[in-house]
């Protein structure tokens, strides 16, 4: 139980870092840290204790094994991530080229 | 049956084979991404028919059965939005043939655009949950890079906040779709009703609603979420504002939500009254805020914001009737939403600038697309004729069956205020004296593309051929969409409806089609 309640103590850092952070790096990170703090909750559901990998070899029953497909899941929204990170550092250093800062108090040309 | 997957793979093959030859081939880009975009809308047309005579086709991907495997589901409603999406992203194509010269590498928005494409249509063609997630941040991310295109500031700030909104709205789905498989154990759209329905639903599906909520409200843009779709929709190249304006948000959002609270989770009253609330909340504060602009694409994205809240605010009074209205205004507000911007960028291509204040008098010089912009502004304000009338009114009489008055009311003030900003928008840009400044060379205002155009034509023209075909298209479109509710194309929209209405009956269709 204090697994998952750690696990949402990060997502909540998470999402604290991305509301009152002025750097848009560590908005970036607070992204990082919601995304990975989803991920370990993903792993978390399939964890059973004391189980194991669930593959099958011959002459051998599996009495207790971990659910493989939150592990698949994770794979494929770890990659995700890291197409969004990425994508979205490249856009902060295009910034970082336009504006000269990282504070998001002093990036606001649009309004309205 | 076996045409299923082309929905996805169409798209992801031209994005493909533009990435890899457009750079080579000059006039390649345009040439397959329209023949890919025409042929996904004739495939969504042959789609109509299918449907109309199986009611419900299922593809297994490789060839596993559905509850362990992946499916692909086609009944009414996806015909609906399939339709919807590649009629405007045909059109959308063929307008950015000419509107993307000004902007060097077409070739890479081609391929974004592409993938972004296929990622709607994966959206609405999936029958697994985490797969709709996948699809989702395939669309999402070519969205992010496609506002920051043309990589001046403000575009990127846009896409900077686009992004971050997007992804913390992402991991919301993300972490409703984790608690939702620890409760039922499987991803399958029907397997998940079907497991909620012998477990009975708790305070856990209770969270995971308010999760799927928040996160597919921020991508549909409902007022609390709405912060990033001004500066995102208007920052972003013309045929990319359509696109996102027109039906990005509606796959997005609006499908998403109905098809996970109608005929996953079942809806309940109380998820009902919040999408009534958030529909009223949002069709109010767009409108008032569209009202101030000065910026045209800013003006149409808030009105966006107002439009959605119509939408929402017909699915969350949840009659049969409100339901037909909803999806109807959907339909009709993706047609001419994308209609607007495509004339917001028109005005664009020749003035090189978007401020009411500069502009006006340019009937006279843009005929087609003041034309074309006076019929989808009156159509969006519900004047008679024409297809936004009616799809309000069926809103509205819904509202007032159901004992909704003071919220009726409040629908057609907002409908007068939508109007009052349309007029606006017309009489600035289009009708009065031709300002001084199109009627011939203008260096100081103009940006240098239009500069050096200018010198040659000496003052504004009318844009190219293609440009004028898709917008007087649309605008054809706009103007007869009425008839949709005629008895005679009851195989399109009231087939959508049904499958709204069916709920429950999802989970037994889809699996009877498997047998």
């Amino acid at each position: 139980m204090s697994a998952y309640i750690l696990c949402l103590l990060l997502f909540c850092i998470g999402i604290y870092c991305v509301l009152r952070k002025r750097n848009i790096i560590k908005i970036i990170v607070g992204l990082g840290i919601i995304e990975y703090a989803v991920n370990l909750f993903l792993v978390l559901i399939g964890y059973r204790s004391h189980g194991r990998a669930p593959i099958l070899a011959k002459d051998q029953q599996i009495l207790n094994m971990v659910d493989p497909i939150p592990q698949a899941l994770v794979l494929t929204a770890i990659v995700i991530g890291l197409a969004v990170t990425a994508l979205i550092v490249a856009i902060a250093i295009r910034i970082y080229e336009k504006y000269g800062t990282f504070d998001i108090t002093q990036i606001r040309r649009l309004k309205g | 049956m076996k045409m299923l997957p082309f929905f996805v793979i169409i798209p992801l093959g031209s994005a493909f084979l533009i990435s890899l030859l457009g750079k080579k081939i000059k006039k390649s880009p345009d040439i397959l991404a329209n023949l890919g975009a025409l042929g996904l809308l004739a495939l969504s047309f042959y789609s109509i028919g299918l449907v109309s005579v199986h009611k419900v086709l299922v593809y297994k991907v490789g060839g596993w059965m559905p509850p362990i495997g992946i499916c692909m589901v086609m009944d009414g409603l996806t015909s609906f939005m399939l339709v919807t999406v590649n009629l405007v992203s045909f059109l959308v194509t063929l307008y950015s043939v000419n509107y993307m010269e000004r902007y060097s590498d077409k070739y890479r928005f081609y391929t974004l655009f592409m993938l972004m494409l296929a990622g709607m249509n994966g959206i609405i063609i999936t029958g697994d949950l985490f797969n709709l997630f996948v699809f989702l941040e395939i669309a999402s991310i070519a969205s992010y890079a496609l506002v920051a295109f043309g990589t001046e500031a403000e575009e990127l700030e846009a896409s900077f906040k686009y992004a971050v909104m997007g992804s913390v709205a992402s991991s919301f789905i993300l972490l409703g779709i984790a608690l939702l498989y620890s409760y039922t154990s499987t991803l399958n759209m029907a397997d998940i009703y079907l497991v909620l329905s012998q477990k009975g639903t708790g305070i856990i599906v209770n969270f995971i609603a308010i999760l799927f909520l928040a996160g597919f409200g921020l991508k549909a843009a409902l007022v609390p979420f709405h912060g990033w779709l001004a500066d995102a929709h208007s920052s972003a190249p013309a045929p990319i504002s359509a696109m996102l304006s027109g039906v990005f948000i509606k796959t997005l959002g609006i499908y998403a939500l109905c098809r996970i609270f109608f005929n996953i989770l079942g809806a309940s009253a109380r998820v009902f009254s919040v999408l009534l609330i958030l529909g009223v909340i949002s069709m109010v504060v767009g409108a008032f805020l569209a009202i101030a602009q000065r910026d045209i694409k800013r003006m149409f994205a808030y009105s966006s914001i107002s439009q959605i809240g119509y939408i929402v605010f017909a699915l969350g009074i949840g009659t049969p009737l409100a339901i037909l209205g909803g999806l109807f205004h959907l339909f009709n507000h993706a047609v001419f939403k994308s209609l607007l911007f495509l004339n917001s960028g028109a005005i664009e291509y020749s003035t090189g600038t978007r401020d009411l204040k500069n502009l006006g008098g340019l009937n006279s010089r843009l005929p087609v697309t003041g034309f074309t912009s006076l019929l989808g502004s009156m159509s969006i304000a519900g004047i008679p004729p024409l297809g936004g009338f009616w799809s309000k009114l069926i809103i509205i009489i819904a509202a007032v069956q159901a004992g909704y008055l003071g919220t009726a009311v409040v629908a057609i003030l907002v409908s007068i205020v939508t109007l009052a900003y349309y007029l606006k928008f017309l009489s600035f840009a289009f009708f009065g004296k031709l300002d001084a400044a199109w009627q011939k060379i203008n260096p100081v205002r103009n940006t240098n593309f239009c500069e050096e155009r200018n010198k040659i034509s000496n003052g504004v023209k009318e844009v190219p051929g293609l440009m004028q075909f898709a917008m007087l298209v649309l605008a054809i479109i706009c103007s007869v969409s009425g008839l949709l509710i005629a008895p005679l194309c009851k195989d399109f929209l009231p087939s959508a409806v049904n499958v709204l209405l069916l709920g429950k009956g999802y989970a037994q269709t889809v699996f009877t089609a498997l047998k």
